[in-house]
C-alpha cells in the first residue's frame, strides 16, 4: 500500500504544482476559487418586478424616441420628381432606347417644381435610381481600388474587365462601376434667376484625402466601343472628381439616391423652380426610373417614417406586455423558489421518473 | 521471450509490468531448471520451442520446449513480455518467441473503443437538418437567379451593372458568361461557399475546447481528490463529458469499488473452534511478530491484530491435537498461495521488512496473518519455499501447484516436508470446498465450520475454507506422472491440469476457515442512497458469492429491510425460465399494489414494496444470449435493485449490453479490477477506480478516480453542469451561425441573387473566429446553473439530464424559429430605414455586422446564469473587439469600405437602428423565457430561485419540505 502510494506520487511528481515542495508529493489540487468554480458571481433571476420594470422602461424610452424621430421626419421637406418618362419627346415614347442612344438629339428637358414648404438651406439635391442593382456581384467586383489610390498601381486592372484596358493602355478609372458613371446634369433657376449649386464636399472627406489619389488622372476613360456614362476631365485628378467618388460608393440597395449637390439658400414656399435636365443617362434599357430629389435634412437624416413608427410600435408593445405581466402576476402568482413546485414534490406519486 | 537463465542462481527474474497492466508490484518469472544450468556464453543450447500463435492474452502462454531430448512445458511464468522491466536481476537470457507487431504488448495496443457522447449523436442529426436547410437556401438562390437571368436575357448585354458583352476587342464576345445553365450552377456553388457557415464546423472545435476546460475543472476538483491513495480525478476520455449528466444506470463492481479491497484477516475457525480475535488485543503484540536472524530483525510490513487465545495455541506448538491442527492451518495459509516475499531495507540496518507481493489481496491478507501468528514466509522460488515457523526456518519443496481458477474456485499446493511426507493443502471458496471435503470425517467439525462460515459471511466477511490431505507415496507418484504429462501438453493443457487438480483435491480433511474483512469504502452507503434518489438504478455485479454480496448490499444500503428479495438461482434453462416468470409475476404484484406504472414499466407508487433482484452467474449463463434476456430485462425493470453475484467478467459486459440494447438510457460502469475492463468498455461511460487491483481498469476507463463516493459529485455536480453547458452551447452555436447566414441570405434577395455580401469578407471570416467564439466557450466552461451545494442536496435535480431538458428536438426547432425571426429583424429594420437613401453597401454592411454580433452576444448574455468577471470580460470584450475589428478593417484604404464605419457612426440613424434591432429581436425570446420560467418552471429553475431567495432565511423550511420525500421508499 505504502509503496504503491510512493510510486504513484513520485511518478506524478512532475505534474503537481508548486505546493509539492511544502507538502511532500501531494497531488491534492491547490485550492483556488477559480479551480473550484467558486468565483464570486452574480446570478440574476427574472423576477416579476424585474420583467415588468424592463418592459416599462423600454416602453417609456421607445415611445418618445419614436415620436421625436417621426416628427423630425415630418419636418423634412422633400420634392421628388420622376423625369425619365416625361423627358422623352413624345415621338420617341415607343422607342426610348433609340432616343437615349442617339447622341445627336438634344437631351435637354425642362421641369418645373413647386416648393411645398419653406426649405431651409442647405437643400440637398439627389438623383434617385430605381431598379438599378449597384450591388450586383459582377458590378461591385469590377473595380480597382488600388488603381484609384496611386499612379504606380495603374496597371492593376485584373478585376476590371470588361472595362480594364484599351489599345492605348489601362483605363483609369477602370471597371464597370466607373464606366457607368451617372451623367445627367441639372440646372436650377427661380424666376429665371439661376440658383447656385454647390458641388463641393459632396463626397466623403476620407475618399478625397486617402482613397482617390491626387496625382491619379483619368486615362483612356470612356474611349472604348461602348460609352457607359459620363466622361471625366483628364486634367483633373481623381481626388477632385467628387461625382465619381459618390458614384463609386456603390449603393447597398437597388433603390438608392446619390448626392448631386447642395443649394445654399432657402427656398420659399410655393416658389416655382425651373430645372433644366440633361437627360443623358440610359436607364431605359432595363426600365429603371430616374428621379430628381430636393430635400432638407433633419438630425435623423432624410425623410423616412419607418423608424419612428417602428419605435412607437415596439414601445407600445412593451408597455402592453408590461401591463399583461402585471395582470398575470396578480391573477396567478407563483412564489419564487417555492419547493412545493419541484416536480418530485408536485406529483403525488413522489418520483418524477 | 522465453527465459533460459538469469543472474539469480534460482533462475528467478523479477519484472515490473507497469507498461502492460499497470501493476507496480514485482512479479517473478522463472527460467526452467533444464536450461538454467547451461550458461549460454559457454555452450550452445539447442532446442526447439513450440508455442501457440501470437495472441493478446498477456496472462496466458502455452509452449513446449525440447531441450536435450526432454520435453519441458512453458507457461506464462516462464516468459518475459515486451514492455516489462527487469528489477533486482542483473541479467537474463532468453529466446524471443514473438517479435515486432506480434508481441502481446502490440497486440493489446488497440485501445479502448471510441465512444461518442449522446448529445453529439443527437447533434449530428440536427446538423444534417441544417445541411438540408443550407441546400434549400442555395437552391432558392439559384432558382431565383435562373428566373432573373431568363427574364432579363435580352437586356444583359447592355445592362450597366451586368454588361455581358465585352467591346474592348474588335470582336464582340461574351465576357465572363458561360451560358444560362452554367451561370446557375456557378451561382449554386458560390452560394454554398457564402452560406457554408451554416454548418457549424467551429462548433466541433469549440466543443473540444469546452471539454478540455471542463476536464480541467473536474481534475482540479478538490472534492474528488483521494487523500489515501494520493490520486486526483483523471479524465481519460475527452469526448463524453456531457454524458455524465444523463446516466440512468450505474453498474458497479463490488470488490475494490464499493469496498476498499483492503483485506484484513479478521477471524478464523480452526477445527470447529471460532477464534474471532480483537476482543482483547494484547498490548505487547503491538509490533507484531518478528524473527531474528544473523542479528537482523525481519518483520512483516503489515501488522495484523491477533487473537491471544489462538496465539497461545500456536506458541505451545503442536503437542496438543488442537495445536497441530492450528499448525497445519497456518502452514496452509503461509504456503498455499502465490505470494512473493520481498525483503525491503529500512533505514535501520538491523531491521528489515518483509513485503508480501502478490496478485490477490486475499492471499496477502492471509500470509500477513500467518506471519503474525509466527508462520512467516521468507522465500519462494518455483521449487521450494522457506517458512520461518516460530523462529525455526523450515524448507519445504513445492512439488506442485494448482493455481486458482474460476471454475474450481480453489487452489492447492503439494508440499514435500523435510521429513519426506507429502501433503496437499487446498484453499478455496466454501461452495466448491465442501464438495471435495471428505464428509465422513469429523461431521461435527464440518457442521461447526459451516455454521461459522454462515456467521462470517452474514457480517460481510469473505470466507475461504482450508483443507489438507496427506498423500501416500503411490498417490503422489501417480499424481506426479500425470502432472508431468499434463503440464507439457500443448493442446488443452488447462483442461488436463484442471482434471488432475480435481483428482488430487478430494477427500480432504477440513482444517478450518478464514474470515477476511472487506472494508466498505468511505461514504458508499450515502453515495448509493443519493444515486437512487436521483433516479439512477444501481446494479451491483460482483464475483463474490451470494451471501457476501447480500451482506455487502445491506451494509451499503443497497438493500433495505423493506425490500422483497427475489432470488434467481437456477441450474438449467428451464428452471431459469420458470423462476424468472414467477419473479416477474411476483414483482408485478408487489409493485403495482398501489402504483401507477409509467411507460418504462417503472412504478411510481409510493405504497408499493420495492423489489430487489438477486441473480447468480450460473443463471445468467442460461439467460444471456438467449430469449430469456427479454424476461430478465422486464424483471429487472420492475426491481429497484439488481444484485448479480458470481458473475464472470464477460457476463458483466453481457448484462450491460442487455440493458443498452433495450433502452436508450445511458449506462455507467464503475470498477477497479482487470475483470471489470470488459464492462467498463461496454458501458457508455466507464469509470475506473484507481485502487488496489492494478491499473487495468483505469487504463480501459474514460474517467478514473480514487473512491466510489466521488461518483456523486462527478455525476450530480460535474455531470449536470457539463450536460447543461454543452446542451446550451450546441443550440447557441446553431443559432449563432444560422442568424448570420440568414442575414446574408436576405441580402442576396436584393442583389439579383448574385451572392454579393454587404458584410465584407473579413468580417464573415472573423465572425465565428473572433466576434462570437470566445463567449460561447467561456460560458460553456464556466456557466453554472446551480451551486454544488444545491445539486448535492437535491439529487433529484439530476433528472434534468434524464429528461433531456437542455437539448432536445423541440428546443432545436424553437431556437431555429427564433433564429429566423431575429435574422428578419436584423436585416429588415436597416433595409426599411435606409430604403431609397444614400447608404452605401459597406456602411450598411457594417451596421449589419455590428447588429448581428451585439445581438448574438446579448442573446447569450440573456441566458447566462452565473456571471463572474470572466463571463463579463468575454461577452463585453467580444463586442468591443468587434468594434475594434470593424474599425481596423475600415481603416484599410484599399478596401471598398474605407472609412465607412466612421461615416455611418456619425449619423444618429445608425444608432437608432442598432437599438431598435436589438430590442425588437430579443423581445419574443425574452417573453417566452419569462412565461416559461414563471408558469412551467423546471426543477432547476425553482432550485435556482430557492438558492437565491430561500437559502439563508428559510433553509429550515426547505428541510422540512424535503424530508418526507427522503423518507419514503423510492419506486
Amino acid at each position: 500500500m505504502d509503496t504503491n502510494g510512493a510510486t504513484t506520487s513520485s511518478a506524478a511528481g512532475g505534474g503537481s504544482t508548486s505546493k509539492s515542495s511544502s507538502k511532500k508529493h501531494s497531488r491534492k489540487p491547490v485550492y483556488s476559487r477559480f479551480t473550484q468554480q467558486e468565483l464570486p458571481a452574480c446570478k440574476p433571476i427574472l423576477t416579476p418586478g424585474l420583467v415588468i420594470a424592463t418592459f416599462t422602461i423600454i416602453g417609456i424610452i421607445f415611445i418618445p424616441l419614436g415620436l421625436v424621430s417621426l416628427s423630425a421626419s415630418e419636418k423634412v421637406v422633400e420634392i421628388v420628381d420622376r423625369y425619365d418618362e416625361s423627358c422623352v419627346p413624345s415621338d420617341y415614347s415607343n422607342d426610348k432606347l433609340k432616343f437615349i442612344q442617339n447622341p445627336s438629339i438634344n437631351k435637354s428637358c425642362v421641369r418645373t417644381l413647386t416648393v411645398p414648404k419653406l426649405m431651409k438651406s442647405p437643400v440637398f439635391i439627389y438623383y434617385q435610381l430605381d431598379n438599378y442593382y449597384q450591388n450586383h456581384r459582377r458590378y461591385v467586383k469590377s473595380r480597382s481600388d488600388k488603381q484609384l489610390r496611386s499612379v504606380s498601381d495603374e496597371k492593376s486592372t485584373k478585376d476590371c474587365s470588361p472595362e480594364d484596358k484599351t489599345v492605348d493602355g489601362p483605363i483609369v478609372p477602370c471597371g464597370l462601376v466607373a464606366w457607368s458613371l451617372f451623367n445627367d446634369t441639372y440646372g436650377f433657376s427661380v424666376n429665371s434667376k439661376t440658383i447656385e449649386v454647390n458641388k463641393h464636399d459632396i463626397a466623403w472627406k476620407s475618399d478625397k484625402e486617402h482613397k482617390f489619389g491626387s496625382n491619379v488622372y483619368p486615362k483612356n476613360f470612356q474611349s472604348g466601343g461602348l460609352i457607359g456614362g459620363a466622361k471625366l476631365n483628364s486634367s483633373v485628378p481623381l481626388s477632385k472628381q467628387e461625382d465619381l467618388m459618390v458614384w463609386m460608393r456603390t449603393a447597398a440597395l437597388p433603390t438608392f439616391r446619390k448626392l448631386y449637390g447642395k443649394i445654399e439658400q432657402d427656398l420659399q414656399a410655393n416658389e416655382k423652380i425651373q430645372v433644366v435636365i440633361q437627360n443623358n443617362y440610359n436607364t431605359y434599357s432595363f426600365s429603371g426610373k430616374k428621379k430628381l430629389v430636393l430635400s432638407t435634412t433633419s438630425w435623423i437624416g432624410g425623410k423616412n417614417d419607418f423608424l419612428g413608427i417602428a419605435y412607437i410600435i415596439v414601445g407600445g408593445l412593451c408597455l402592453f406586455l408590461a401591463v399583461c405581466f402585471i395582470l398575470l402576476y396578480v391573477i396567478k402568482p407563483r412564489p419564487l423558489g417555492d419547493p412545493s413546485y419541484l416536480s418530485w414534490n408536485r406529483s403525488p406519486a413522489g418520483h418524477p421518473n | 521471450m522465453v527465459l533460459l537463465s538469469t543472474s539469480e542462481p534460482t533462475g528467478v527474474a523479477y519484472v515490473q509490468t507497469t507498461n502492460l497492466d499497470g501493476e507496480s508490484n514485482l512479479k517473478t518469472r522463472y527460467a526452467k531448471q533444464e536450461t538454467l544450468q547451461k550458461i549460454p556464453e559457454k555452450e550452445n543450447v539447442s532446442g526447439l520451442i513450440k508455442c501457440e500463435k501470437p495472441n493478446r492474452n498477456i496472462y496466458g502462454f502455452q509452449a513446449n520446449m525440447e531441450v536435450d531430448g526432454k520435453q519441458v512445458s512453458l507457461g506464462p511464468s516462464n516468459i518475459i513480455l515486451r514492455g516489462c522491466e527487469l528489477k533486482n536481476t542483473t541479467w537474463a537470457v532468453g529466446v524471443a518467441v514473438y517479435a515486432g507487431s506480434e508481441t502481446k504488448a502490440m497486440l493489446n495496443n488497440s485501445g479502448a473503443p471510441s465512444k461518442r457522447s449522446r448529445l453529439e449523436t443527437h447533434m449530428n442529426l440536427e446538423i444534417i437538418f441544417l445541411s438540408l436547410f443550407l441546400v434549400a437556401l442555395c437552391t432558392v438562390v439559384s432558382v431565383c437567379a435562373a428566373v432573373w437571368l431568363r427574364r432579363h436575357r435580352d437586356e444583359l448585354d447592355y445592362l450597366p451593372f451586368y454588361r455581358r458583352k465585352d467591346f474592348s476587342e474588335d470582336e464582340e464576345k461574351n465576357y465572363n458568361y458561360y451560358g444560362w445553365g452554367l451561370e446557375i450552377f456557378f451561382t449554386f456553388l458560390m452560394s454554398v461557399i457564402v452560406f457554408q457557415i451554416m454548418i457549424p464546423i467551429s462548433l466541433y472545435i469549440s466543443m473540444e475546447l469546452v471539454r478540455v476546460g471542463q476536464a480541467y475543472f473536474m481534475i482540479r476538483d478538490a472534492e474528488m481528490y483521494d487523500e489515501s491513495s494520493n490520486t486526483r480525478f483523471q479524465c481519460r476520455a475527452l469526448n463524453i463529458n456531457e454524458d455524465l449528466g444523463q446516466i440512468k444506470y450505474v453498474f458497479s463492481d463490488k470488490t475494490g469499488t464499493l469496498t476498499e479491497n483492503m483485506m484484513e484477516f479478521q477471524c478464523a475457525s480452526i477445527w470447529g473452534v471460532d477464534y474471532n480475535g480483537g476482543k482483547a488485543t494484547s498490548q505487547d503484540q503491538k509490533d507484531g511478530y518478528f524473527v531474528q536472524a544473523d542479528g537482523q530483525v525481519l518483520r512483516p510490513k503489515m501488522v495484523v491484530k491477533t487473537d491471544p487465545e489462538l496465539l497461545q495455541y500456536v506458541r505451545n506448538g503442536k503437542e496438543t491435537k488442537e495445536g497441530s491442527y492450528v499448525h497445519d492451518f497456518f502452514l496452509a495459509l503461509a504456503a498455499c498461495n502465490t505470494i512473493v516475499p520481498i525483503i525491503v531495507d529500512t533505514p535501520d540496518p538491523t531491521l528489515k521488512l518483509i513485503d508480501y507481493q502478490g496478485e490477490s489481496p486475499d492471499e496477502q491478507a492471509l500470509v500477513y496473518a500467518a506471519a503474525a501468528y509466527g508462520f512467516m514466509l521468507i522465500e519462494r522460488t518455483s521449487g521450494h519455499i522457506v517458512i520461518d515457523i516460530q523462529g525455526e526456518r523450515k524448507r519445504f519443496n513445492v512439488l506442485g501447484l494448482h493455481e486458482f481458477d474460476s471454475d474450481r474456485k480453489r487452489m492447492s499446493v503439494i508440499l514435500g516436508f523435510p521429513n519426506q511426507s507429502v501433503k496437499v493443502f487446498v484453499k478455496g471458496a466454501d461452495t466448491t470446498m465442501f464438495s471435495v471435503i471428505d464428509r465422513s470425517l469429523n461431521t461435527s467439525i464440518i457442521r461447526a465450520t459451516e455454521a461459522h462460515l454462515q456467521s462470517y459471511s452474514s457480517i460481510g466477511l469473505r470466507t475461504l475454507v482450508i483443507g489438507m490431505r496427506e498423500l501416500s507415496t503411490s498417490e503422489f507418484e501417480e499424481w506426479h506422472s500425470a502432472f508431468e504429462v499434463a503440464s507439457t501438453a500443448l493442446m488443452g493443457r488447462a483442461r488436463l491440469l484442471r482434471k488432475i487438480a480435481s483428482n488430487i483435491e478430494s477427500n480432504l480433511c477440513i482444517l478450518g476457515a478464514s474470515g477476511i474483512e472487506d472494508k466498505l469504502q468511505q461514504g458508499v452507503p450515502e453515495a448509493i442512497e443519493s444515486l437512487r434518489t436521483a433516479g439512477i438504478k444501481v446494479w451491483v455485479l460482483t464475483g463474490d458469492k451470494q451471501e457476501t454480496a447480500i451482506s455487502i448490499g445491506y451494509s451499503s444500503k443497497l438493500l433495505t429491510s423493506k425490500m422483497t428479495q427475489v432470488i434467481v438461482n437456477s441450474n438449467s434453462k428451464e428452471s431459469c425460465r420458470k423462476s424468472l416468470e414467477d419473479a416477474i409475476i411476483m414483482s408485478k404484484k408487489l409493485t403495482t399494489t398501489s402504483g401507477t406504472t409509467n411507460e418504462t414499466g417503472r412504478t411510481l407508487g409510493t405504497g408499493s414494496t420495492p423489489v430487489a433482484l438477486i441473480i447468480d452467474g450460473t443463471s445468467l449463463v442460461y439467460i444471456l444470449d438467449s430469449e430469456l434476456e427479454e424476461r430478465l430485462f422486464e424483471l429487472a425493470c420492475n426491481c429497484s435493485v439488481v444484485l448479480c453475484c458470481r458473475v464472470a467478467p464477460l457476463q458483466k459486459a453481457g448484462i450491460i449490453s442487455l440493458v443498452k440494447k433495450r433502452t436508450s438510457d445511458m449506462t455507467l460502469a464503475i470498477g477497479d479490477g482487470a475483470n471489470d475492463v470488459s464492462m467498463i468498455q461496454m458501458a457508455d461511460v466507464g469509470v475506473g477506480i484507481s485502487g488496489q487491483e492494478g491499473r487495468q481498469a483505469v487504463m480501459a476507463s474514460d474517467f478514473a478516480m480514487g473512491q466510489f463516493r466521488f461518483l456523486v459529485p462527478l455525476l450530480f455536480v460535474h455531470g449536470h453542469w457539463n450536460y447543461q453547458r454543452m446542451g446550451y452551447m450546441i443550440l447557441y452555436n446553431f443559432y449563432r451561425n444560422a442568424v448570420f447566414v440568414l442575414v446574408l441570405f436576405w441580402y442576396v434577395l436584393f442583389t439579383c441573387f448574385t451572392l454579393t455580401t454587404a458584410i465584407n469578407e473579413w468580417s464573415s471570416v472573423l465572425y465565428s473566429v473572433i466576434y462570437t467564439s470566445v463567449p460561447t466557450i467561456v460560458v460553456g466552461i464556466l456557466d453554472k446553473d446551480l451551486s454544488r451545494l444545491t445539486l448535492l442536496k437535491h439529487p433529484q435535480l439530476y433528472g434534468a439530464g434524464h429528461r433531456d431538458e437542455c437539448y432536445n428536438k423541440t428546443l432545436f426547432w424553437i431556437t431555429m424559429l427564433d433564429t429566423l425571426y431575429q435574422s428578419v429583424v436584423v436585416f429588415f429594420i436597416p433595409l426599411l430605414a435606409y430604403w431609397g437613401s444614400t447608404i452605401d453597401a459597406a456602411s450598411i454592411g457594417d451596421l449589419w455586422t455590428l447588429a448581428v454580433v451585439i445581438l448574438v452576444n446579448l442573446h447569450l448574455a440573456m441566458d447566462v446564469i452565473h456571471w463572474n468577471w470572466i463571463t463579463h470580460a468575454a461577452i463585453w470584450g467580444s463586442i468591443i473587439a468587434t468594434f475594434i475589428c470593424v474599425i481596423v478593417i475600415d481603416a484599410i484604404p484599399s478596401l471598398v469600405g474605407y472609412w465607412a464605419i466612421f461615416e455611418i457612426a456619425k449619423t444618429r440613424l445608425f444608432w437608432f437602428c442598432l437599438l431598435a434591432i436589438i430590442v425588437t429581436a430579443l423581445i419574443p425570446r425574452f417573453v417566452v423565457k419569462v412565461l416559461y420560467q414563471f408558469y412551467a418552471p423546471c426543477d432547476v429553475q425553482i432550485a435556482r430561485e430557492a438558492e437565491k431567495f430561500w437559502a439563508q432565511s428559510q433553509s429550515a423550511a426547505v428541510e422540512v419540505e424535503m424530508s418526507p420525500i427522503l423518507d419514503h421508499p423510492r419506486r
